[in-house]
């Protein structure tokens, strides 16, 4: 089958087989931030957006994406730069393997929340799993990257 | 403490930006585009003969290129561990085997076009089983009638204690002194067992590999590994491929923890490509990852110690019993871990025995997990010490004070006992253990909360803390090496063999060459772990990098120096020793001068050209080990046993800290890792030995939720053998949660957990005990 979806910014028309996840779809697209870590909605490690909304794309059918617009942290180079220098400031970087995930919730929440405090930036984040850094760090670097610091 | 200009500076990592930003980094990101996709079969046996596979219908499906079953590979016992040669863990496994002896072992592998095909071929593969009864429980497996390795064709490459007609993988004993006469002579013997857990490494990135035939018709390997050097060796040996026909490239590692010390997929997808032609890869599923890779070795550890009333801590005796799983990897050095990094601690007992047995069993096998055996001895041994300071009613830190180990000072112990050998001996030239115990008291709530502070009725806040030491590599086993190269336009090019896998390294090592080149970390290109093109590292394992490849990068940049300054000699004409050199610029004795730039051009396209490289290797001739104190602050709610933790305090000492801010992530991530095995993180198995914890949905591994505050500091410290003063962090960290939650439980209710994980469900339980009994 056919879907078109607007990927960071492109409009595309792929072809899919109707079972197909999107973490699958974009990897083939050469969006190899997209990676899996699960494949239960369990992890984190595959979000992606969807019309702005963090969602994983492990689970989610490639199907389901017609006239939708996806964006992986690839869409959004500013953004994903702005958050490792701040992420590089507070060494929340570690295997970055949960990294582009996170960029895209962080930019979700910047859009939908910009004023999020910490116990907010918590709760969005706890779909995140973070196996290297114990989080106080990426909790830290994701305030200064809300608050626009330098 | 010296002053640097480049190390002990809070730089960046190298290559965070990159990753962020998505651009390819992990195994997966380089494979081929047509690569044959591998799906294994799994048994749903914990212990099962196969009596026969047929794979007829699943060959003629369209797209499936290759199936593989035991009877595909020359019976040729390796092991998997992915440690030095030999190897200190028993040869007891087969690529594929006729026996299978845990849910998730291999049964037999497919290789076809896609991932659908795959599927489809491994369901119309029909395997007939011989069900035998699995050995489940780890206390009886030892002389247990059934045998897990009941195979002729294995073996062990030096003495281990491997028995497999007993179930035994390893078996150990040392005592230094009279244990029991010691104890006899005791005023006071506290004795206690204590229990750990299986713990999943969980790191984010499955087991990950891939492979091409090159077109210099060699082997190419891309593989998520901590240890790609000793892949390339264990392939080799396993397949009888020569290692020159083989390289390995690790790309970027999504975490591994000791999880990707060993070969998990590795040995399939080589094999699939070697007799296709055709690239390949295998990405294991989560599944996969928690049932047919590895666990932390659960145990169970009793304990005796003795002391006189005044504190003497006099003997400890400690006999230990671990699980292994399946196969017998790690089996005999993380046991000997759980002695030789734990009880010399406590270094003036006049006795100490440490021994015991590690047993087979039909689990998923353990293997290699940061802590390496001595966060399950500190568990035990850090819960006694309370327990006995309550006996002979001293405060709990001053008994520390007294029997700890302090700077200057030597064990026994570190003669005796090494990671599957004897061990060195060696005194503790840094060891600032004293300062972070008092640190410690001073940054978390202890002074204000210990033993406990009621907030109402039933809310009560408690405190409870421990020590803990690890190493940095092992002595005269693992060794490190790097070059260095200069280029035109005066930057440089460094190689190392060691295996960055998230944890900083190629950072921590940039910053060395940078600090002995004089220059600035941006200068320097980094590129590591790949076996055709960088230098032999033994790998990221038993926190060696920064000691080991540390002194490594550091020898080899001090040799570039000096190869630096002859040629700007020879060009300022003037002797070597009168040129001073800044990182820019070379100057003579009068006032002539070169810039780097300027003479790395002359080198290389005008005048007298030649490269300018140095390579070194270092092997450590001791394990300095860092020390830490631990404090745990925690609110337990007295009707439900439920509690937060409020704050981990952790005061480190290392040595320097050649990145700062890199090594409070160790230790951060090393922390919430030692709390997730403390408590959250709870494995169970169903009757029939299959493991039902098998997903993020029900292996529950802390999240931002429960990981409210963490403070970490470092002491002053500098080891004189390690690269400016430094010694390894990568462990060190994960030691001391649970024991320092056992004792904050118990600070706070008076019920003792000796059981982990440490859940409201149990604590509960003591609770009401505790009143039935009044
Ligand atoms: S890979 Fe999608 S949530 Fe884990
Ligand atoms: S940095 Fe490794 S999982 Fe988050």
């Amino acid at each position: 089958m056919n879907v078109t979806f607007t990927l960071n910014g492109r409009l595309r028309n792929v072809n899919i087989e109707p079972g197909d996840y999107l973490v699958d779809t974009l990897r083939q697209l050469g969006l190899r931030s997209v990676r899996r870590g699960c494949d239960s909605s369990s992890c984190g490690v595959c979000t992606i957006l969807v019309d702005n909304k963090p969602v994983p794309s492990c689970t989610t059918l490639t199907a389901r994406m017609d006239n939708k617009t996806v964006t992986t942290v690839e869409g959004i180079p500013k953004e994903a730069s702005l958050l490792a220098d701040e992420f590089g400031k507070q060494g929340a970087d570690q295997c970055g393997f949960c990294n582009p995930g996170i960029a895209l919730s962080a930019y979700a929440l910047k859009l939908n929340h910009p004023n999020a405090d910490e116990t907010m930036i918590r709760h969005f984040m706890v779909g995140h799993l973070c196996r290297c850094t114990g989080y106080v760090s990426q909790t830290t670097a994701l305030k200064a990257y809300l608050e626009g610091k330098r | 403490m010296k002053n640097h200009h480049v190390v002990n500076h809070q730089t960046p990592s190298v290559d965070g930006k990159g990753i962020m930003m998505g651009r390819d980094a992990y195994s997966d990101d380089f494979a081929h585009s047509d690569a044959l996709i591998i799906k294994i079969m799994r048994s749903p046996h914990a212990f099962a003969k196969i009596v026969s596979i047929d794979t007829r219908r699943a060959e003629e499906i369209p797209g499936v290129e290759l199936i593989l079953t035991h009877k595909d590979f020359k019976r040729n016992a390796y092991t998997r561990a992915g440690q030095g040669y030999p190897e200190p863990s028993p040869h007891d496994k087969f690529v594929l085997d006729e026996y299978v002896r845990h849910v998730g072992d291999e049964v037999c592998a497919v290789a076809a076009v896609d991932v659908k095909t795959a599927e489809k071929a491994l369901h119309a593969i029909n395997v007939e089983y011989e069900v035998l009864t699995p050995v489940l429980d780890f206390e009886t497996a030892k002389d247990n009638d059934q045998r897990v390795h009941p195979e002729a064709d294995i073996y062990e490459m030096f003495p281990i204690g491997f028995d497999p007609k007993r179930n035994l993988a390893a078996a150990y004993h040392m005592e230094i002194g009279d244990v029991e006469q010691t104890l006899r002579d005791s005023d006071v013997v506290v004795k206690e067992s204590f229990y750990t857990t299986p713990q999943a490494h969980a790191m984010m990135e499955p087991h990950t590999v891939n492979a091409r035939i090159d077109y210099n018709d060699r082997l190419l390997i891309y593989s998520s590994t901590q240890t790609p050097f000793h892949v390339r060796r264990i392939l080799s040996q396993a397949l009888e491929v020569p290692l020159r026909k083989i390289r390995v490239i690790k790309p970027r590692v999504g975490g591994g923890f000791g999880g990707k010390q060993a070969l998990h997929g590795e040995m399939l997808c080589a094999a699939v490509t070697l007799r296709t032609g055709k690239p390949s890869k295998v990405i294991f599923t989560r599944q996969e990852v928690f049932e047919s890779t590895y666990s932390r070795h659960p145990m169970r550890i009793d304990l005796r110690i003795g002391a006189m009333k005044d504190g003497r801590i006099t003997a400890i005796d400690c006999y230990g019993l671990s699980n292994t799983g399946a196969y017998g990897e790690h089996a005999l050095t993380v046991f000997m871990v759980t002695g030789s990094k734990v009880l010399p601690l406590y270094n003036k007992v006049e006795a100490v025995r440490f021994h015991g047995d590690v047993v087979y069993t039909n689990h998923t096998p353990a293997g290699a997990f940061r802590g390496y055996g001595a966060i399950q001895g500190n568990f035990a041994l850090e819960s006694i010490i309370d327990m006995l300071a309550e006996k002979l009613d001293i405060d709990p830190i001053e008994l520390r004070m007294k029997n700890m180990i302090k700077e200057g000072e030597t064990s026994k112990i570190f003669e005796v006992m090494g990671e599957g050998t004897e061990g060195t001996a060696m005194d503790m030239e840094s060891c600032k253990l004293d300062y972070c115990l008092n640190r410690g008291l001073a940054l978390s709530k202890w002074n204000k909360t210990y033993p406990r502070q009621m907030i109402s009725d039933d809310k009560v806040r408690s405190v409870g803390m421990a020590i803990a030491m690890q190493g940095s590599g092992i002595p005269f086993i693992d060794m490190g090496a790097a070059t260095i190269k200069l280029n035109d336009d005066g930057f440089y090019n460094l190689t190392v063999g060691a295996t960055e896998i998230g944890q900083g390294s190629d950072t921590i090592l940039v910053q060395i060459a940078a600090e002995a080149l004089m220059t600035e970390v941006s200068n320097v290109a980094v590129y590591s772990s790949d076996t055709d093109l960088t230098p032999f590292d033994t790998g990221a394992y038993a926190s060696s990098t920064t000691y080991v490849s540390g002194n490594a990068v550091l020898k080899a940049a001090t040799k570039l120096r000096e190869m630096m300054i002859e040629e700007a000699a020879r060009v300022l004409q003037c002797d070597s020793d009168a040129i001073t050199f800044d990182g820019i610029t070379f100057t003579d004795d009068k006032t002539d001068s070169i810039s780097l730039k300027d003479l790395s051009n002359k080198l290389y396209y005008n005048d007298e050209q030649k490269q300018l490289t140095a390579t070194d290797s270092y092997v450590g001739h001791k394990s300095p080990p860092p020390f830490m104190a631990g404090f745990i602050d925690v609110e337990v709610d007295l009707c439900t046993g439920e509690f937060d933790i409020l704050n981990y305090t952790s005061v480190v000492d290392c040595g320097t800290t050649i990145n700062p801010m890199l090594a409070r992530g160790q230790i951060e991530g090393g922390v919430v890792q030692g709390i997730g095995m403390a408590t959250y993180e709870e494995t169970h198995h169903n009757k029939k030995g299959r493991l039902i914890t098998n997903s993020f949905l029900n292996y529950k591994i802390p999240t931002t939720k429960e990981i409210l505050k963490l403070t970490t500091e470092f002491a002053e410290s500098y080891e004189e053998s390690g690269p400016y003063g430094a010694k390894s962090v990568g462990e060190i960290g994960i030691d001391t949660p649970p024991a320092a939650l056992a004792n904050a439980i118990y600070n706070a209710t008076g019920v003792r957990i000796t059981k982990l994980p440490i859940t409201p469900e149990k604590i509960l339980q003591g609770i009401k005990e505790k009143e039935n009994k009044r």
